[in-house]
Formats: structure tokens, sequence, C-alpha cells
């Protein structure tokens, strides 16, 4: 057996060893547990940088076991897999050593540190994941290992969080699972195939096919945060910072939006998609989404509500692109998987430093930060440009991209969605900045501690600088043959076989 | 060879009913006597599984008298299967109880409990329906008696209505097995294949042992007796009256369809109907009802009133698919139950309470319970991967295949209820509490955490190896002239 195959198991089973280890590790021992933490995903991602190259150039790994008669566990690294499998373990590793910095001292890390890699492991699944019911597997895996950490703090407030979360999540579960079994019905596989497989089949089927689709999107829309599926992103707000990094850049919401892609380019196909006539309206639903979620924004005193509606809308860009269904669109919305992520995490990185070093968690509350806290508001500040999508900015990237391909795909009112919504992230971050940088203190911060050296303890502060750099990068050297833009052209030119 | 014997059949009846004389006798050793009973018929169950998985079905006339007088035992993939998660709960409940019961209550359950496993395994061997009465009738006295065990006015109650209802869903099917022997000359199940047609009177007969096998089944409206039962009696009753009790005299009925009532494509569809209805409802009813419970092992046995529900969808889907998925549905809850109710029962013990809104912090004080309790909910709400899942998996496919995808919705519905009540237990079990009065607590044996936690990751582990259980559900099936 060639052990290259194994590679992708290696890499799902390897956060979930860690999580089993650090259950049963006791509470006291944070060095062998950071040590574990750290040496594991260290190895995971020089893993998955073997397997980018090999993916590269053309190799594949695929590993599949006897699931049920006819229907087998895959898990397979290919282009768009490797793209969200090299997002989550590069964020993986720079959140771990955020989340234990952030955590120090208090109370139940080891069952937090758990369940965090054991989101990972759900995570990556979900990325390598072959076809539909490996996908639908670890989909809920992911659902349920999220949950310990939204209930975190086991406040009320938490329960009643870790409740709404499930009653969305859990309801978009079985809707997916509906539409899976109805599927594997209809075609007796589930298999991802790029360009889809679902054109070749009788046309009889395709009012069925409607309704498949609408139950997959709706059931992926949960967790992608799609309006008016939202509700829980806001909610589960009360949990600590690096889970809401991990709901917002890496994970969950991720989840939701990589399996949409997955829906339309692997098991659809685009064509047939279209010819279904369901882009159209899933390109409305995203731009009322976009929309709708950028002027809640606008209203929110809260730093991590308004960070949270901006995620709704933020990740509708992605299916947005999808749904245009041009090559060009295409690729701005699915490098927008990878831009989205480094940004949003740099701002909920940032976010929870004000909260953990100063104890601000308002913007009213924010006057004159910068002074106090210069490098994480440089990070903040790089983060929401970024958002905004001023050039040569990582988010800038995706939203030209958008743009061309929705003229190029003649739907040029996308162009109208795109400008609303760019100026209504600059109306909602530019006062942020403003307020930050150019007010003065108001007084005493509302609670002050002295972490480290530094303005705040350097576990804290050195993951946003890093994202925040890397915002920067992806933008500039876009064009570049190992960016992620290079990347996501490479496997767009796959799914519309170019 | 001693492996090709053809005793084994007995022995794994015999076994464990000696065993439990011999408890009874010496009591100075009763628990190395129980547990060495119990790991022997788990032994020989898993010998008569290699003969079944090797050479196919089992007969075996005891005493070598032929089937219209003799006692004839009859083993195919269903009776393995029934066979050996009997076994699997069986020992698990062993060595749980092995720590759970002191003094003079283990002196009477464990032969009590042997002389039930003796039982269970009789049942699921017997081919004659009169053999499958006697079983039936054992089961339930030694099932009402464990229930007496805990002591208590609750539980004495519990055990008398228990006891009742037993006897009354027995006799009803009593009458039912008197006019078939009476009608057509036998009481073999394969010869009454051949010889039942639809008459007034096997309408009679069928309405009798349906609603005498339904009244022990517990299915909706006929539940009223299980939750204070199920949840009065000591923890590892609990679990066995869960886990296999009540799969016994659901798997004489399923038998009995399947076989012996001669059912027409009309009556099969109409009756079906209302079988698969009544399931729905103690779907709905049961989860609504397990979702108000404010004490978790009353929520736990509601949960099984909504599990049974499930099993009667077998009745509509008769098909290869709702057969497999049906008998999944048995395993998969059967596993999940026994730990669920085994983490219920540290959590009662640990804190001397089982309110469920009182579980501070139990996430942390009682890690493996708690988990075990998480793992086995997912199976229960059919998530992935779990034995759960693949059950509810089958059965989605089967609806669909057979054009009834309103059962479907059942199952959707029954995986959210059961999501709803799980997690209020696991939500309340994260929180930590406001005021700080808390009783004095008691220390759990590890071992009772541990069987639990394995139980449960049992219970997942079933949803890795369904190409390995559903072989054995084709051998002798029904259905196994369709494909899957």
């Amino acid at each position: 057996m060639n052990f290259d195959n194994w590679i992708p198991l290696l890499i799902v089973i390897i956060p979930l060893f860690v999580a089993v280890f650090i259950f049963a590790l006791a509470e006291d021992k944070t060095k062998t547990r950071s040590v574990l933490n750290i040496g594991a995903s260290l190895f995971s991602l020089s893993l998955v940088g073997f397997m980018l190259w090999g993916v590269s150039s053309g190799h594949h790994y695929e590993i599949r076991f006897s699931f049920l008669p006819g229907l087998d566990l895959v898990l397979r690294a290919d282009s768009l897999s490797m793209l969200f499998v090299t997002l989550s373990s590069a964020l993986w590793m720079l959140t771990t050593v955020y989340a234990i910095g952030y955590l120090e001292g208090s109370p139940y890390r080891s069952r937090f540190f758990g369940f965090f890699s054991l989101c990972v492991s759900a995570t990556l699944g979900v990325a390598l994941a072959g076809n539909l019911i490996t996908f639908l597997l670890f989909y809920e895996l992911l659902t349920l290992a999220t949950y310990p950490l939204i209930v975190h703090r086991g406040t009320k407030k938490a329960r009643k969080a870790g409740r709404v979360y499930l009653m969305y999540t859990l309801t978009g579960g079985a809707l997916l699972l509906l539409g899976t079994v109805l599927l594997y019905s209809l075609t007796g596989t589930l298999e991802f195939v790029a360009g889809g497989f679902l054109s070749a089949l009788d046309s009889a089927y395709h009012s069925l096919f409607v309704l498949v689709f609408i139950l997959l999107v709706m059931g992926l829309g949960v967790k992608a945060a799609i309006v008016p599926l939202h509700g829980w992103l806001l909610q589960s707000m009360v949990a600590p910072a690096p889970v809401s990094s991990l709901l917002h850049a890496v994970a969950v919401v991720k989840a939701g939006a990589f399996g949409i892609i997955r829906v339309v380019y692997d098991i659809f196909g685009i064509e047939f998609s279209v010819t279904l006539g369901v882009t159209l309206p899933l390109a409305i639903i995203a731009s009322i989404t976009i929309i709708y979620a950028s002027i809640r924004a606008l209203f929110q005193d809260g730093l991590k509500a308004r960070l949270a509606y901006s995620t709704v809308s933020q990740v509708s860009y992605i299916i947005l692109g999808v749904a245009i269904a041009g090559p060009i669109a295409a690729v701005g919305g699915v490098v927008h998987l990878v831009h989205q992520g480094v940004t949003k995490i740099t701002l909920f990185f940032c976010a929870g430093n004000f909260a953990e070093t100063l104890g601000i968690h308002n913007i009213s509350q924010m006057h004159g930060v910068g002074r106090r806290m210069p490098w994480t508001m440089t990070a903040f500040t790089i983060g929401a440009l970024g958002m905004i999508g001023i050039p040569p900015l990582a988010g800038f990237i995706s939203k030209w991209y958008l743009g061309l391909g929705a003229l190029e795909a003649g739907q040029s009112w996308v162009l109208w969605v795109l400008a609303g919504s760019s100026l209504l992230n600059a109306a909602y971050f530019l006062p942020v900045l403003y307020v930050a940088w150019l007010k003065k203190p108001k007084g005493d911060w509302p609670a002050e501690q002295k972490l480290g050296k530094y303005e705040t303890s350097l576990l804290l502060l050195v993951p946003p600088l890093i994202t925040a750099l890397f915002v920067v990068l992806l933008g500039l050297f876009a064009s570049l043959s190992f960016s992620a833009l290079a990347w996501t052209e490479f496997i767009i030119s796959k799914e519309f076989l170019l | 060879m001693l492996l090709d014997s053809p005793h084994w059949i007995t022995i794994v009846i015999l076994l464990p009913i000696l065993g439990g004389v011999a408890c009874f006798l010496w009591r100075q050793h009763i628990v190395k006597l129980a547990l060495a009973t119990s790991i022997g018929t788990v032994a020989s169950v898993g010998i008569l599984s290699l003969q079944v998985i090797r050479n196919g079905v089992q007969r075996y006339e005891m005493g070598a008298w032929n089937a219209p007088l003799g006692i004839e035992l009859y083993v195919d993939g269903l009776s393995l299967l029934m066979l050996l998660v009997t076994a699997i709960v069986g020992l698990a409940t062993s060595i749980y109880a092995g720590a759970y019961f002191k003094g003079k209550k283990a002196n009477l359950f464990w032969p009590l409990w042997l002389f039930l496993w003796s039982a269970l395994n009789a049942l699921f061997v017997s081919a004659d329906i009169f053999n499958l009465y006697v079983t039936l009738e054992l089961i339930g006295l030694s099932a009402v008696a464990l229930v007496a065990l805990s002591g208590g006015a609750n539980a004495i109650t519990a055990a008398m209505r228990y006891l009742l209802v037993s006897l009354l869903g027995s006799m009803l099917y009593l009458m039912g097995v008197a006019l078939l022997y009476h009608s057509y000359g036998t009481a073999d199940m394969a010869l009454l294949s051949l010889r039942t047609e639809m008459t007034p009177t096997m309408w009679l007969i069928m309405g009798l042992m349906t609603v005498g096998l339904l009244l022990k089944t517990a299915l909706f409206p006929l539940h009223f007796w299980l939750p204070s039962a199920h949840a009065s009696a000591p923890v590892p009753v609990s679990a066995l009256l869960s886990a296999l009790v009540v799969k016994a005299s659901f798997y004489i009925l399923w038998r009995l369809w399947i076989v012996v009532f001669p059912l027409d494509n009309y009556a099969q569809a109409n009756l079906g109907f209302i079988l698969g209805t009544l399931g729905s409802l103690a779907v709905v009813w049961g989860g609504i009802q397990a979702l108000r419970q404010t004490r978790l092992k009353l929520l736990v046995a509601y949960s099984t009133v909504m599990q049974i529900g499930y099993l009667f969808l077998a009745f509509p889907l008769a098909n290869i698919i709702g057969w497999k998925a049906t008998l999944y549905f048995i395993l998969a809850h059967a596993i999940a139950k026994t730990a669920m109710f085994m983490a219920a029962g540290n959590i009662l013990l640990y804190s001397g309470h089982d309110s469920i809104n009182n579980l501070d912090r139990m996430a942390q004080r009682l890690p493996l319970s708690i988990a075990a309790f998480a793992l086995s909910s997912i199976s229960l709400m059919g998530l992935p991967p779990s034995g759960g899942f693949i059950a509810k998996w089958l059965l989605l496919e089967a609806t669909i295949v057979s054009g009834q995808w309103w059962w479907g919705l059942v199952l959707i519905t029954g995986g959210l209820l059961t999501g709803a009540y799980a997690f209020k237990v696991l939500g309340y079990a994260f929180t930590q509490e406001d005021s700080v009065n808390r009783p004095c607590l008691v220390s759990i044996p590890k071992r009772m955490e541990w069987m639990a936690l394995s139980m449960a990751i049992f219970a997942i582990v079933l949803g890795f190896i369904a190409p390995f259980i559903l072989e054995i559900m084709d051998i002798g099936s029904p259905f196994s002239g369709e494909v899957l």
C-alpha cells in the first residue's frame, strides 16, 4: 500500500488523537498541553505542505473505507480541498498560540483545548471529504465539537447561546441529511466529481434535483450564515475570543460556504446548475445577505457584534461568486474563502486583545485605544481596510474578480451590490478607526490589566500581526504562482473544464 | 470438534440459568460466580456466532424430537444479532452491577438477572409460538421482580402495574397461540407460515397477538406503564429493561408479521400504516414528554418510549432495507440506551439527585459519565458516525425507495427532538450554578464510569462496522431474495 494515500487520513486523525490525549491530561499540565498542541499543528502543517506540493504536481491522494454497501467514506486531497486545508491548518496553528495566551489561568483548559482540536479535526475532515456522506459526517461532528466551546463559560447566557446554535445547526444538518439521502436514492452515488455528475441524468428528475439543491443549500446555508439563517452567529458571541475566530474564520461558517462550493461545482456542476435555474436565486439571496448584514452592522455598538454582522455579509461574497456562474467571479468567490478567513481572524484577535487587556467590548469605549495598543490597532486597521477592499489588500483582489466576473457573465447588477456593500463596509469600519486613532482616551480603561512587557502579552500580539501581514501579502503578491489567487485559478480551471 | 458441536444453542440457554442457580446456592461467591457465568455465556454466544456466520442458519431439535412435537431451536441472522446484543449488553451490565449492588440486593439481583438472560436467549432461538409464550412469560416475571428490587413505594407501585400489564399482554398473546394451534394444528412458525390464510379467525388471532405484544412493547398509547417502571428500577435493571426486554416482545411481533401472518398487500399496507402511525405518534409524544421531564432517569425512560416508536416504521416499510434498518435500530438503541442509563445512574448516585436543572458543572466533575451520555445521545439522535446514523440512513432510504417519504419526516423530527432533550441535559451539565448548596457527593467506582463510556463508544463504533453487521442480517433473512 502506498503511504502517500494515508496522509489525508493522518491529517484528520492527528488533531483527533491530540484531543483525546488532552482530555486525559490534568488541568495544571499547561506546558505539556501547549507543546502537544503546537507540535501537532506544526506537524500537520508540514504534512499539508507536502501534500500541497504533491497536488500541484498532479499527484492524487485518496483513501477509502467501506461505510455501507455501495457507499464509502472517502478522504481525498484535490486542489479545492487543499485550499481549505491549508487555510484551516495555518489558522489553527495561530489560533492555538493565541488561545494559550488568552486562556492563561482560566479554568477547564483541558476541556477547551480538547474540543478545540476536535473542531479542527472535523474541519479538516470537511475539507478533505471526497463525497457527500463523508462531508456530512464531519459537518455534523463539527456542530457537536463546537457546542462545548460555545457554552464554555458555563453561564446562563452561554447555555442559551449554545441552545440557539444547536437549534439552527441541527436543523440544518437534518435538511442536509434529507437532501443527501434523496440524492443518493436518485443517483446511487455521492462522489464529488469536478464538473458535477448530475447533468448526465434523465431530465425527468430535474424538479427533484431542484428540491435536492434547495435542501442541501439550506442545510449548508445555516452554517454559512445566509440571511435569514444567521441568528446563531450573533448569539454565539458570548464564547471566548479564540472560539469566535474559530467560528468566523477557520471552521464553522467556512464549512458551510465550502459545502456550497462543493455542491454547486462537484455535485451539480456549474453549467447544470445554470440549466436548472438555481444560480440566480442563490445570487439574489447572497446579495440580500451582503447588504442586509452590512446595514445591521452599522447599528452595532458591540465590537464583536459588528464584526459578526460583517462576517455574515462577507461570507456571502463567496456564495455570490459561485452563484454568478462565470469563471472569473468564481475565482473571486473561492479566493475570498481564504482572504475573508485571514482578514476576519485578524479582526477577532484584535477584538479579543482589547477585551482581555483593557476590558473594552464596545466601540464607544475605544476612544484613543490606538495610543495605548498601537500594534494591535495597526493589525485591526489593516484587517478593516482589507474588509472594505482597499487596494492592494486581500479583500480588494476578491472584490475585483467578483466585479469583473459579474460583467463577464453579463450580470452588471452585481456591481451595485459590491459598490453598496463596500460603502457600507467603509461606513461601519472607518468610524472605529477614527475613534481609536484620533480621539483622546476618555479616562481609565474599563478593566485594564498589565500583560507582559509590551502592550499586551506576546502570545496575544503576535498572531494578529502575522495574520495582518498575510492580509497585505495575499493582496500584494496575488499574481505570484504560489498565492491563494493562483491556486484558486488552478481550481476553477478544472471546475469549469477550461 | 468442539467448535462444530450442535449443542452450543442449548448451552447458550442453559448456562445462565445454571449460573443463576449456583449464585443462589453459594452466596459467599456470588459476584465471582455471576461474572464467570456472564463471560461464559458471552463466549458461547461467540462460538455460536462463528458457526452461524460460517455455516448459515442453525437448527436444533432438543431431545431429537421432530418439529411438531419436540422443541425446535433455530438461529438465523436476526436471532443471532439479538443474541449478540443481549450478550454485549448483558456482560456490560454484569460488570456494572458488580460494583453497583451490595449485600442483600446483590443476592436477589444476580439469580434473577441470569434467569432473565436465559429466558431472553431462549426466546431469540425459539422456533415455535408456544415456546415463545413460555419464554415471554419468564422474561416478564423476572423483569417485574427486578423492578421491585429497588424497594420503596414508587418502585413497588410501578412493579405492580408492570406485572399486571405484562400478564395481560402475555394472556392476549396466549389466546392467539391457542387459536392458531386449534386452527392449524401446529405451533411451529415455519409450518404455520405454509398453512395460515386470511380468515375471520385469523383476523381475531392477529388482533389478539398484536395488541398483547404492543402492550408489552409499550407502543404509544400503551406505553403508560413504562416510564415509571424503567425510571424507578435500579440502574442496571433500567438498562436491561430498556435495551433488551421491550425488544423481546417486539421481536416476536415482527417475526409473526413477516413469517406467520398471511398478510396480502392490502392488509400489509393498511395495517402497516396504522402501526407506523402509532410509531410516529410515539416518536413525537415520547420526545415531547422527554423534553418536559425534570428528572434525568425519567427523561431517559421517555426516550425509550420514543425510540420504540421508530421500530414500528418497520411495518409500513416491510422491504429489505426497512428490515435491515429496523434491526440496526434495535442494536444501536440497545447499546446506546444501556450507556445512557448507566451514565444517568452514575450522576444520580454521585450527587444524590437527578434533577436536570441542578447538574451544576457535571461535565467537569463526572467527565466520563457525561461523555458517555453525550456519545450515546449522538447515536440516539442518529448523527454520524454512529449505529443510530446507519439505522436512520437506511430507514430514510427505505422511505424514499418505497415512495413513503412522509415517514422520513418522522425520523427527522425525532432526531431533532432527541437533540433537544439530550442537549438540554448537556447544557445544564456545562453550566455553573449560582447557589452553592451542594449535597454530599458520593464517589463513583471507576468501573461504573468506564462501563458507561465503553458502551457509548461501542454505540459510535457501530457506525463503522455496518458492512459486517448487514452481512449477518442476510443469513436466513426473509427478504434475502431482494437486492439492497
